[in-house]
């Protein structure tokens, strides 16, 4: 009698969930981790007086593989605001095919006890045709993402980080926003959305401000560094990562050259 | 009516368990967010406009899910109310139960991002779910109550019972191999078929390829477990209709499985074919949890009133059997 109290019991519990839990139309959500106390480290603001830059370009060495084919015939919406065949963004270079873009650039260490402000500006993404819009970004450590779903169709963003906290978030309605704020560095966080498997993302979390993407001629620029010793990385989603060690002296001005090449990479500078 | 209610559930179940498997070869499980809810909709209001891309496959298998999980209720309440075997009333409890045990992990692994020991376990009590299923529709079947070989003293075929426990027992354990190597993402931990990075063993090892190669040696022991009991039915038991159909169905079962666990390496994890590799992995266990079923039907004698069914030559095999034990 006991046992078929509890089944009862559990039953009717299931179905009070369910039924508790009508249609939402909401139209914006936050998944943000609550944040920490935490006291402002001691350390030193840079003197944009005596910074200097740090430039350069990504290159791939050799051929170019194939971005993969996508179907988006899963989804009519999806077919719909993409006419023409498209493909993942994998490797996107330039028009003479040496340069490569959606390559995160970033100063992985030199920077000591400097102190930086959090930016209060949203950082976005936005998924508009059944793609993530940027592919690649950085974004500072408890900066606010926002992350908007511009489709007339249903996607959740699912973030995967080792060191975060992993979130799931359906947006099934067009003009949904939601907020949330990463609360450890991490390179890189990947986003994928489950319903449309081949939207992909890629946001590097930072501790400080001196981070690129390239741009389609695989340039980046890195402003603003105060005189030091750095190890600069370059990651790419496929071909990995490449660092280089850069001295910059105040006010001097650096480059280098990231070369990928498909089954490696090297650095110069 | 009850009986063909039973098997019903047993047909449900088996769409449950391809669109189960449809989920995860579409790497569709998460495509739902949220639970019990899709998209903050009630699952059974959440619009079909909406049911795109993965979506069909996630929210499918949780309203195919919901079916079988109304039809299990129906079925224990059918089986508490008109089955006059206190342990069949029981039972049917207990496969409500598992029923909703499943749900619960099928919601417990979304929520939780699909980990791969929640993922494994939803997985192994889908089995075990299924199983349960079959074996009320085997114990309302007409053979089932008349008794199959009763007169000849079931229970004097341990031979048989030993052999088809076994074949079971593995093919079970071989499920959860499979089911771990699905949900670990070591499905192409070795990627070729049939040998192994172009060897009879793997030239180099890691957990994934251990997994992946421990299917594979599952599949070996669990065809050569089905053979045998296949040959031991066909030597002692050839007019036995109840056990040579369900045994020769086994070995094509198992045949076609071997088949569509190959392809599915060669075709780099086609889903459609890696789910039929799911649903047929579930019918041959069942189809040999039948063959148990029956091996075992003695031991029930004590719970029916019989009448003698079976041939003189039925029985002194069985006697035989004993003998041999």
């Amino acid at each position: 009698m006991r046992l078929r109290n509890t089944w009862v019991g559990l039953l009717g519990i299931a179905l009070a969930t369910t039924l508790a839990c009508g249609g939402s139309q909401e139209t914006s959500s936050t998944s943000a981790k609550p944040e920490s106390p935490s006291a402002t480290p001691a350390g030193q603001k840079v003197d944009t007086a005596t910074a200097g830059d740090v430039k350069g370009v990504a290159m791939i060495d050799g051929a170019v593989p194939k971005n993969e084919a996508i179907k988006m015939n899963a989804d009519p919406v999806c077919m719909k605001e993409n006419t023409t065949p498209q493909s993942q963004e994998t490797y996107m270079v330039s028009a003479d095919g040496k340069n490569l873009g959606n390559v995160f650039v970033y100063v992985k260490d030199g920077l000591g006890n400097y102190v930086f402000d959090t930016p209060t500006t949203k950082a976005t993404i936005d998924q508009k045709s059944c793609r993530y819009h940027p592919h690649v970004f950085g974004i500072m450590v408890n900066q606010p993402l926002e992350i908007v779903n511009s489709d007339p169709t249903l996607h959740n963003i699912h973030a995967m980080p080792k060191g975060n906290a992993e979130f799931n978030n359906g947006q099934p309605i067009q003009g949904m926003k939601m907020n949330h704020t990463f609360d450890k560095p991490e390179v890189m966080v990947p986003f994928k959305c489950d319903v449309h498997g081949w939207m992909n993302a890629y946001v590097g979390v930072m501790s400080n401000p001196y981070f690129a993407v390239t741009d389609k001629d695989g340039k980046f620029e890195l402003k603003s560094l105060p005189p030091g010793t750095y190890t600069i990385e370059a990651w790419h989603e496929k071909l990995g990562t490449q660092t280089a060690s850069v001295t910059l002296g105040a006010k001097e001005s650096k480059d280098i050259t990231f070369t990928f090449k498909a089954a490696g990479a090297t650095a110069t500078n | 009516m009850l009986h063909r209610f039973s098997k019903f559930l047993v047909a449900c179940t088996v769409l449950l368990i391809l669109a189960g498997s449809l989920v995860t070869s579409h790497d569709a499980g998460l495509s739902v967010p949220d639970w019990p809810t899709s998209y903050g909709w009630n699952m059974f209001t959440f619009p079909p406009s909406m049911w795109v891309a993965n979506i069909l496959y996630e929210h499918g298998h949780r309203l195919i899910a919901s079916t079988v999980g109304f039809l299990t209720i129906i079925m224990a309440v059918w089986l508490w109310t008109a089955d006059p075997r206190r342990w069949m009333r029981w039972f049917g409890v207990a496969t409500l139960g598992s029923v909703v045990a499943q749900g619960l992990l099928g919601g417990l692994t979304v929520l939780f991002f699909l980990p791969a020991a929640i993922s494994t376990a939803h997985a192994g009590l889908a089995e075990i779910f299924f199983c349960m299923t079959v074996a009320i529709a085997i114990f309302t079947s007409p053979g089932w109550i008349a008794g199959y070989d009763l007169n000849a003293g079931t229970d004097a075929a341990p031979p048989l019972r030993s052999i088809a426990t076994t074949a079971t027992i593995l093919i079970y354990a071989q499920i959860l191999v499979g089911a771990t190597m699905r949900h670990t993402g070591a499905g192409l931990a070795i990627p070729d078929f049939p040998l192994m990075f172009g060897g009879v063993i793997p030239d180099h090892w890691s957990s994934a390829i251990a997994i992946h190669f421990t299917h594979r040696v599952g599949a070996l022991l669990v065809t050569i477990a089905i053979f045998t009991l296949f040959t031991h039915i066909r030597s002692r038991y050839r007019d036995r209709p109840e056990l040579t159909r369900p045994a020769a169905l086994l070995v094509a079962l198992v045949a076609v499985q071997v088949t569509l666990g190959a392809l599915t390496v060669l075709s780099r994890r086609d889903p459609w074919i890696n789910s039929f590799h799911v649903v047929c992995g579930a019918m041959v266990l069942t189809t040999s949890l039948v063959v148990t079923l029956r091996s075992w039907r003695g031991s029930f004698a004590s719970t029916y009133q019989m009448e003698p069914q079976r041939s003189r030559s039925s029985q002194s095999q069985l006697v035989s059997d004993r003998a041999h034990a």
